[in-house]
């Protein structure tokens, strides 16, 4: 007798940001592709063993409101994490989670984004609004908010620059130090940073004006600073309190300066 | 007229930095960057010492100021402060209260 039904055979691969290999599942070949090209240079070998696995279900998430922001909750060791185009949920003692979307590469680049925050969270990191760039085996960070001059900064690199990302910076803590990795997220350069590392020497705070200046700043200033742009989604009292402190030790650790600069190259003569 | 004490909130995340005291809410991430005074308020908070004496001995002392007047001033901080959750103001002492388990 004929097999009336046919098991789907489930697809997956690995993206690997920050050094951490997050497993995505689907039955959809198409969305597999659309996740290929989205963070080509970031996919893992899909025979690596993942630090998170999703299973991703294509459809619209029934949310009441589909402009709705951001929400990440926990409860009992249980991560939900909302927006109006995608609903997840993440449990980290099982190292896995779901995601329900639409076939698009933007809600799961949300939910990576602020999974890679909570894990990062524990562990002394964060990811940062700010561009960054290896030089001479050094990462350097350019931090500011929209129209600060991240993506002009990283469109002036010179070419034995590497840019690690234009919008959104990946900071690891390693040791005594800091370490930045390359990420796939992008500003309006639109271009995938490398996905490659190195320990972080400086950030600075960005500032266009009438000449190229590294000015020092007051580690309260810098603290504040780097509060501020910090990605940080979660309500969650412990882990808001992780991050703060993670916010004064980086900058005990690395030094801050205001960088102000007109946007031509030559701001790069200041860096590395 | 009774007496007010003050308590830290311990769901909030605060340092010191080249004298500048930053707490952050546990609840919604809000930064606030406290001024001397409210500093002042915030490292006398025990729960034990009343605000009078937190006036008397730490605000007087380092600002010239009547003691009438810089204590309205701290009551109304302090009272600024408990909205946004840094502070616990309470007419019984604060330490007292949370042994004994009464979380009002």
């Amino acid at each position: 007798m004929p097999e009336l039904t046919t098991e789907i055979e489930p697809l997956s691969l690995v993206i690997e940001i920050g050094g951490m290999p997050v497993r995505v599942n689907t039955t959809d070949s198409r969305f597999i592709e659309i996740l290929q090209e989205r963070y080509a240079g970031y996919i893992g070998s899909i025979s690596q063993a993942a630090e998170i696995e999703f299973d991703v279900e294509l459809n619209a998430p029934r949310s009441a409101d589909p402009d709705a922001d951001v929400r990440v909750t926990q409860q009992n060791g249980k991560w939900t994490l909302e927006r109006g185009d995608f609903r997840a949920e993440w449990e980290p003692a099982r190292r896995r989670g779901w995601i329900r979307q639409t076939a698009n590469p933007y809600s799961i680049d949300a939910v990576l984004r602020i999974v890679h925050t909570l894990v990062l969270a524990r562990q002394g990191g964060f990811l940062l609004h700010s561009a960054s760039a290896i030089r001479n085996g050094k990462a350097f960070l350019f931090a500011g908010v929209s129209e600060a001059g991240k993506t002009t900064i990283s469109r002036l690199a010179p070419p034995d620059v590497t840019l690690l990302t234009d919008e959104i910076s990946y900071v690891r803590k390693q040791n005594k130090g800091y370490v930045a990795f390359g990420t796939p997220f992008t500003g309006e350069l639109a271009k995938l940073g490398e996905n490659v590392s190195a320990p972080v020497s400086a950030l600075y705070l960005l500032a266009k004006g009438p000449e190229n200046r590294i000015e020092p700043i007051a580690p309260a200033e810098a603290a504040r600073s780097l509060l501020a742009n910090l990605l940080f989604f979660a309500e969650d009292e412990e882990l808001v309190q992780a991050a703060f402190h993670s916010a004064f030790e980086f900058v005990s650790r690395v030094p801050v300066s205001r960088l102000t600069f007109v946007p031509d190259a030559r701001v790069w003569e200041l860096i590395g | 007229m009774s007496r007010l004490y003050l308590a830290r909130n311990p769901r909030v995340a605060a340092r010191s930095l080249d004298g500048e005291m930053m707490i952050m809410s546990g609840r919604d991430s809000t930064l606030f960057t406290l001024n001397k005074t409210a500093t002042i308020l915030w490292q006398s908070a025990d729960g034990a010492t009343p605000l009078d004496e937190i006036v008397e001995q730490r605000i007087c002392a380092e600002f010239e100021v009547e003691p009438a007047e810089a204590l309205q001033d701290a009551e109304t901080l302090a009272r600024e402060l408990a909205t946004h959750e840094i502070l616990e103001v309470s007419e019984q002492p604060i330490v007292e209260r949370r042994a004994s388990g009464d979380s009002r």
